[in-house]
């Protein structure tokens, strides 16, 4: 957050009252989650805070509503355009048409089909990067010690579940101590995060031949440590609790001793857009195809109460 | 003969459905299949028709013997059956239905045009010209089963088997059809008709066979028989005729309910009516005079929207089905199946149905007591079941009418109305029911009778209303009362009023 | 028939289940005490029975008039929306249950006007608050998961009591108290009566339009007790996510109690059986072992033979082979 703000700050030292106040249309899917809300936040103020018109419209789930909203923004005549692409394919014929009134793209969390030529840039973390931080956690915290490890999985052929799955076992590979012993879906929600986590304690011995809980994300972790709790363990310390988002409710968690580690996807989309965009306007640079955002680790050692506070109002 | 049935048995657990039965007929003749509920005329179509593999005997069709598997099969053999429920699609047009599985191609494609050719050809063999593009369910259910007819014939061609075609057709209709199988007759189609209505059979048939209790009692020539001899022989007793009694003259008991004026707009015209206890007053005109809409009138189906009801306490209350209950009306409806009966319920749930709602969810019978009054209506009325417990729905059409009857029975209601209590019943349960009126009005129940059988209406009812095109146009009092003077007043050609 | 023989085939098939995990998973049927409260994976699927088999009460009656609630999977979410909005509110647990509870008449209310008095379609009429009831609890959240820390109302989705978790009381209790309340009054035959038919029952006297409203009244209260059970489990509202496609499990429950999908006859127990009966396949198969790509597969596979098995055809064939085989032995 400090890095962000300082950012921000630079960015508003270079380019100062070189720009009028420039205009950005933001195309944004809907608001299906509490990280959505955050990262339509965080926009907001990003935009705010650099003197940006910002021109929002939600499209409630449907391609449709985006194409018209981008249309829309055109006519306009917007200085850039933020699309959140609810599918991946289908935007060609839009995205040709802000290319022709030479309005640059910018892809938010989610990528498209299209030809890289016409969007200037896409800002997105890296999912199977997410897991590998999060496994590669779990490896240094145990230094070499047995742990068999309970995995619970998102959604069964997400995207997020498969990229996830496969970062953490990369990270986790050739340390032989390091075992995944039971994983299953329990569709990134809580409920079934509690569900699921009171069957692998029934099935590894009422929880005491389990090590380590890996959650896809931090809803199914919150749900899993209710489970533990009530199995008559400690979440925390009899077994490790790491899982990736970074949402506000697994920083009380932390701070509670309940949970270990999380891996940041940060809704911070914006920020990173407007960076480009502004070198862009400035002097035409063009950035990379493709800009990773930061999977920051948080751990005890990182103020969760603080980080709690920070996010609580974000609308997660 | 075309179709010859030998020795043709069926078995079911617990009955032979059929024993031993032999069937002729020939081509160029009306053949009437008759018998009570239960004689096996139906589970003889069906064997026929392939639905039941008979357990024994043969079947031989232009002395070939034939074995159908299959509806379809016995299609293709050329025997082809009409229900009493058409069994067509009414969303499909004439034309589909009627080529329905066997439309004219081009280039692999259904031929539009061809088919509405095809159709329209075939049906005006029939004399019917109609449109053929339009939906068969917005046609008049007549037309619907010259359709159903039509599309038999061409398909089978051979042999045509009518089960009971028109249950659900008024007088006019059923000339209509009957012209239509008249016209296949003489083209010399072998036809077996099956029907509950005498007076249709001695219309339409060369020759009769009786089946009663799956054995085959006679076949015979039509011509020279007596209506006492076929009813007796499907009875297999004589029939205690079911004579008027010396009507009660009507001024002489004291008027119990009064409808003054009562009557919905484009339903019923406002008329005037007062019912004596004990009184039976009969409700006479054609299907769509009005007969039922004035009793779903005062039943509170569709309420009336002129005029009072009152008794000797004050006005009542009419505005809906439970208002009535509650003033002492019951109903038995015309259509059992959709109206009256609750076909998975026991006959015992269908008996105390009434009584139990006027009760309260909150204040159940006993079982005992329901177990009481089922046994005493089944025994009352002699209702034919192995027991109260039995699925109302497999009951026959005669016995679930008492059953219905029996619930209203249950409720001891003052006014109860019977839309057509003998339709589609047999003759046994017929007589059975008539007589049962009888002993209710004894006891002082008064009766709204509706009955397109006016023989029915001459037997019990005191005093005869007659409708025509929604109106109540005569009242026919005591000695008045008979067929002829009721067939004019319907007619609107004679002077009684 | 007595209440026996009509769940009879429920309870073979449960039966048949755990006796199938435990070949897969021999400690099934183990039950030990921690720190005071029975642990063990049947105690686990009677206490996560509860939504469904709360949902399958209530369904079990509107099934039975002929209808079917779409919408209980979302009236779980408004009353777990609403009874977090309540406790973070400051106001007590007593408070947010009374809450909930009202909504989800209203809810049920809502849904049984629709059908009987303005009568739309069943399906088309709780098809209205199942897709637009979410964005009522969503708004009640204002999106994200609302989370309380009361440990009263807490104890109702995870307390223990009497031996058993307090959802497995919940459920019992109110499968109980319907089914009490059908067979000792005359409501269950008024109910059966309107489905079979509601024309019939109408003009006997049976006042439908009222049983029809009840019926969804009681189907809400259901689905109120289900949305409080799951959110006091998780001790948050996940407007998103509680209740979501539970309708199905729920309508696939009566359909396992063998009850009719044309209403009339039914049974709350054998409904209630056929949640146990689904639950039971869900935990079998998380506690098996299996990778989580197969958990539909297996579970389709299932429910698919026991839906055979039932299937009345099946059921008369065996009754024809019975018979006549018998007939052939008492020959001979």
């Amino acid at each position: 957050m400090t890095r962000t703000l300082m950012t921000t700050v630079a960015a508003l030292a270079l380019c100062g009252g070189a720009a009028a106040a420039q205009t950005v249309g933001f195309s944004q899917i809907g608001s299906e989650s509490g990280w959505r809300a955050a990262e339509t936040t965080l926009t907001r103020q990003q935009a705010e805070e650099r003197g940006y018109q910002l021109q929002f419209s939600d499209a409630q789930q449907r391609q449709e509503n985006q194409i018209a909203a981008i249309r829309s923004f055109v006519a306009q005549g917007v200085d850039a355009i933020l699309l959140a692409p609810v599918v991946a394919t289908g935007w060609d014929s839009v995205l040709e048409e802000a290319a022709e009134a030479e309005i640059p793209v910018v892809l938010l969390d989610r990528r498209v089909d299209s030809d890289e030529s016409l969007y200037l840039t896409a800002v997105g973390s890296d999912l199977v990067h997410e897991g590998e931080v999060a496994g590669q956690w779990l490896v240094d915290q145990v230094a070499g010690e047995e742990c068999r490890i309970v995995e619970l999985q998102g959604t069964t052929g997400s995207s997020p579940a498969i990229d996830r799955k496969t970062g953490f076992e990369t990270a986790i590979a050739g340390h032989d101590n390091l075992e995944i012993v039971r994983s299953q879906t329990a569709d990134f929600t809580r409920a079934r995060g509690k569900e699921v986590m009171e069957s692998f304690l029934q099935a590894e011995g009422g929880g005491a031949d389990i090590c380590a809980l890996y959650a896809h994300n931090d809803d199914m972790a919150v749900g899993a440590i209710q489970a533990i709790k009530e199995a008559g363990l400690a979440p925390g310390s009899d077994i490790l609790v790491v899982s990736i988002d970074a949402v506000p409710d697994i920083f009380q968690a932390i701070a509670a001793g309940e949970a270990n580690a999380t891996v940041e996807l940060t809704p911070n989309m914006a920020g990173p857009a407007f960076d480009a965009l502004e070198a862009f306007w400035a002097e035409g640079t063009m950035p990379e195809k493709f800009i990773q955002t930061e999977s920051r680790l948080y751990t005890q050692a990182d103020d969760p109460q603080g980080e709690y506070d920070r996010r609580k109002d974000l609308g997660y | 003969m075309l179709l010859s049935i030998r020795s043709l048995t069926k078995v079911f657990p617990g009955t032979r459905a059929l024993d031993d039965v032999d069937l002729d007929i020939a081509a160029g003749e009306v053949h009437a299949l008759l018998g009570e509920n239960g004689a096996g005329k139906s589970t003889l179509i069906k064997c026929l028709t392939g639905a039941y593999l008979r357990d024994g005997g043969t079947i031989t069709l232009e002395g070939a013997p034939i074995d159908p598997r299959s509806t379809l099969q016995a299609q293709e053999l050329g025997i082809g059956t009409v229900y009493q429920e058409v069994n067509l699609l009414p969303n499909l047009t004439v034309a589909q239905n009627l080529m329905f599985g066997r439309e004219p191609r081009r280039f692999g494609l259904i031929d539009m045009r061809g088919m509405r050719s095809q159709a329209r050809a075939t049906l005006a063999q029939y004399g019917l010209s109609i449109d053929v593009d339009r939906d068969l369910g917005s046609y008049s259910v007549a037309i619907q089963q010259i359709v159903a007819i039509a599309r038999a014939v061409e398909i089978s061609g051979k042999v045509l088997i009518l089960d009971e075609p028109t249950a659900s057709l008024d007088a006019a209709e059923v000339a209509m059809v009957f012209d239509v199988v008249r016209g296949l007759r003489d083209r010399g189609m072998a036809i077996v008709f099956v029907s509950h209505f005498l007076d249709q059979v001695f219309d339409l048939a060369d020759r009769v066979t009786i089946l009663r209790n799956g054995r085959r009692v006679a076949s015979q020539p039509i011509v020279g028989l007596s209506r006492m001899a076929l009813v007796e022989q499907m009875l297999g007793r004589a029939l205690e005729e079911v004579v008027a009694s010396p009507a009660p003259e009507a001024e002489q008991a004291p008027a119990m309910l009064h409808f003054d004026g009562i009557g919905r707009a484009g339903v019923v015209a406002p008329f005037d009516l007062t019912v004596a206890a004990g009184e039976v007053v009969g409700l006479a005109g054609l299907l769509g005079s009005g007969r039922t809409e004035t009793a779903e009138m005062l039943f509170g189906i569709r309420p009336a929207q002129t005029g009072t009801a009152r008794d000797a306490d004050g006005p009542l209350d009419l505005r809906h089905p439970r208002a009535a209950i509650a003033a002492g009306f019951g109903f038995a409806p015309e259509d059992r199946k959709t109206d009256g009966i609750v076909a998975d319920l026991s006959i015992r749930e269908n008996i105390i149905l009434g009584l139990q709602a006027r009760r309260g969810w909150a204040r159940p019978i006993p079982r005992a007591e329901q177990n009481r009054l089922a046994d005493d209506y089944i025994r009352q009325l002699d209702i034919r079941t192995s027991g109260r417990e039995k699925p109302i729905g497999e009951l026959s059409g005669g016995n679930q009418q008492k059953a219905v009857l029996a619930r209203w029975l249950a409720m001891n209601p003052r006014f109860l109305i019977l839309d057509e209590p003998t339709r589609g019943i047999d003759v046994g349960a017929h007589a059975e029911i008539l007589r049962l009126i009888r002993t209710l009005t004894d006891k002082g129940l008064s009766l709204l009778l509706i009955s397109s059988e006016l023989d029915e209406l001459v037997a019990v009812a005191d005093r005869v209303i007659v409708l025509r095109d929604r109106a109540h146009v005569a009242q026919l009092t005591g000695a008045a009362v008979g067929a002829d003077a009721i067939m004019h007043a319907i007619a609107g050609t004679g002077d009684a009023a | 028939m007595t209440v026996l023989s009509r769940i009879a085939p429920q309870l073979i098939v449960l039966a048949a289940l755990i006796a199938l995990v435990s070949v897969f998973y021999p400690g099934f049927l183990s039950i030990d005490i921690q720190n005071g409260r029975p642990v063990g994976p049947v105690i686990d699927i009677l206490k996560r029975s509860a939504p469904v088999a709360l949902l399958a009460v209530g369904m079990t009656l509107v099934i039975a008039t002929r209808g079917i609630d779409l919408s209980v999977g979302t009236i779980m979410a408004i009353c777990g929306a609403a009874a977090a909005w309540a406790l973070t509110q400051g106001l007590g647990a007593g408070a947010a249950i009374a809450l909930a509870l009202t909504a989800g008449l209203a809810a049920g209310l809502w849904n049984g006007v629709l059908v009987a008095v303005v009568g739309i379609q069943p399906f088309v009429a709780t098809l209205i608050l199942m897709t637009m009831g979410r964005g009522v609890a969503q708004l009640i959240t204002e999106g994200r998961i609302l989370t309380f820390t009361d440990p009263g109302f807490g104890w109702v989705g995870s307390g223990v009591a009497l031996g058993l978790p307090v959802p497995v009381w919940i459920w019992l209790a109110t499968a109980i108290a319907v089914a009490v309340i059908m067979r000792r009054t005359a409501l269950g035959l008024l109910v059966e009566a309107v489905g079979i038919n509601r024309r019939a029952a109408h003009l006997a006297g049976v006042n439908a339009t009222v049983l029809l409203i009840a019926v969804y009244i009681a189907s809400g209260f259901c689905a109120a007790l289900a949305g409080i059970v799951v959110t006091a489990d998780i001790r948050g509202a996940d407007a998103n996510n509680a209740g979501l496609w539970l309708e199905l499990d729920a309508i696939l429950a009566v359909v396992i109690g063998g009850n009719s999908l044309l209403g009339g006859r039914f049974s709350v127990a054998a409904s209630v059986l056929g949640a146990l009966i689904i639950q039971t396949i869900s935990a079998g198969i998380l506690l098996a072992g299996f990778a989580s790509e197969y958990n539909l597969i297996i579970k389709a596979g299932l429910v698919l033979i026991i839906l055979v098995l039932q299937s009345p055809r099946i059921a008369s064939e065996w009754r024809l082979w019975r018979d006549s085989h018998r007939a052939e032995r008492g020959r001979t």
